[in-house]
């Protein structure tokens, strides 16, 4: 019996890109559902009853939800290309880094393009991302997850595309050379890589979804 | 300092486990059951949260949280990373995750839906003053309660027939339910019957667990000297 792989999706989400990227990686075909996030569909609702969200990956039936759970099945299920390690404690690590990004980039970043340029917010967010700049530093690797990407670089992803195009639809400069040197090159390395760069949703549909959601439209 | 302990071949089990740890933290209180279901030895440390110790600064210098496991050296930390990491280590006993990866993918999503949906409601309730936020936590909260509840169905466990992550990521939320009802003004067993019924299964079964969980008039004093602290009581 093929197997049957749905993801219900919406092109702006950083989320649903982690998804999309990890079954790419596994070179897993799968059905792409576009969700009109103002409009959600039966399915999606029926599939995600407690978050309502994308993404959702649904696989022969059984569906999965929250971004680093769906990786982290995708990983699981499909042998190939590994995107966790194996060790229990660099598998742990990748783990925690994920969860930063997460739990302390996201929400800081997001309040930032949020917040009008204020100075407060601004640095409370850039702090966070101190802590990754520091971090790839000590690593001294091309990626969080070596010569290769791994879970903390597909959890970043919303770091190396989409802060560069908050950063146009809003006109704050949150991330720059100069200030986060390592974070830099590690997103053009992270984006020019061909099975990102394969999958990443076109930037100027970005800008304009999100200079709308910044309210700068 | 960190030490790391080659993995030579004649390395037998004594391995070198610390926990660093509060012991009213519900998050502590995960990887001590986890450890306790899989028989490891360690060394507890109660943490003094306001007078942090320079290895737990040293172990966890992002955060500065407990609980952190340290194990031969290296630290670990988050709870639910903590669980996961024993899990995999400690292998060989009480499997806390059922084979298949969709039930392991179940077991996480619930237990992030604890982390982001129970436990900051459950802490609004407990230290917010009274209003709209306060309400709000506490609707929320026992939302959240009821649709675990509808994910316990009719099993023993959260985890299925067997003990599992996912009953040990809540379990340590009980001796909190006292705090919870007195300043969230609910009746938990009135409104989740089955998860209490879960509870006293999980205590009355688990010596991992009636070992570990506090009494709950210890946690409502905690609670009732913070809030003191904070000025929301005299």
């Amino acid at each position: 019996m093929a197997d049957e792989v749905k993801l219900y999706a919406a092109a702006p989400s950083p989320y649903v890109f982690r998804a999309k990227l990890a079954l790419s990686i596994k070179g897993v075909k799968f059905e792409y559902i576009n969700e009109d996030l103002g409009n959600k569909s039966a399915e999606l609702l029926k599939y995600n009853p407690v978050h309502k969200k994308v993404p959702v990956l649904v696989h022969n039936g059984n569906a999965i939800s929250e971004s680093l759970v769906i990786v982290e099945y995708i990983d699981e299920v499909w042998k190939g290309v590994p995107i966790l390690p194996q060790d229990p404690y660099e598998k742990a690590i990748a783990r925690f880094w994920a969860k930063f990004i997460d739990d302390k980039c996201i929400p800081t970043a997001f309040k930032a393009f949020g917040s009008n340029g204020d100075e407060q917010v601004v640095t409370e967010a850039r702090e966070q991302l101190q802590i990754l700049e520091n971090e790839l530093k000590v690593k001294g690797t091309k990626f969080f997850g070596g010569d290769n990407i791994n879970l903390v670089d597909i959890a970043g992803s919303v770091i190396a595309y989409w802060v560069g195009i908050f950063q146009d639809a809003t006109g704050l400069e949150l991330i720059t050379k100069e200030k986060f040197p390592k974070i830099t090159v590690w997103a053009e390395d992270f984006v020019n890589l061909e099975v990102v760069n394969q999958a990443l949703p076109p930037r100027e549909d970005l800008v304009a979804f999100f200079k709308k959601m910044f309210g700068k439209a | 300092m960190r030490i790391n302990i080659s993995n030579s071949p004649t390395m037998t089990k004594e391995e070198n486990v610390i926990l660093l740890d509060f012991w009213a933290s519900m998050f502590g209180m995960r990887a001590r059951i986890a450890l306790a279901e899989k028989d490891v030895s360690y060394e507890y440390r109660e943490e003094n949260l306001r007078n942090k110790s320079e290895l737990l600064l040293e172990m966890n210098p992002i955060h500065k949280k407990i609980p952190v496991l340290i194990h031969n050296g290296k630290p670990i930390c988050e709870s639910s990373i903590i669980v996961e990491y024993i899990d995999e280590v400690w292998k060989d006993k009480a499997p806390l995750f059922p084979s298949d990866a969709y039930g392991k993918a179940c077991a996480r999503f619930w237990a992030d839906f604890i982390d982001k949906k129970v436990y900051p409601n459950g802490r609004k309730m407990l230290f917010t003053k009274e209003g709209e936020e306060h309400d709000a936590a506490r609707s929320e909260f026992i939302d959240s309660l009821k649709l675990i509840e509808g994910e316990l169905g009719n099993k023993a466990y959260l985890g299925g027939e067997s003990f599992g992550y996912l009953d040990v990521s809540l379990i340590p939320f009980y001796p909190w339910f006292h705090a919870y009802e007195i300043y969230g003004k609910l009746n938990i067993e009135q409104d989740c019957p089955k998860l209490i019924a879960w509870v006293k299964r999980c205590i009355q079964k688990k010596e991992s667990v009636s070992s570990v969980l506090p009494e709950s008039l210890k946690v409502l004093e905690f609670v009732q000297q913070a809030r003191k602290r904070l000025g929301l009581d005299e």
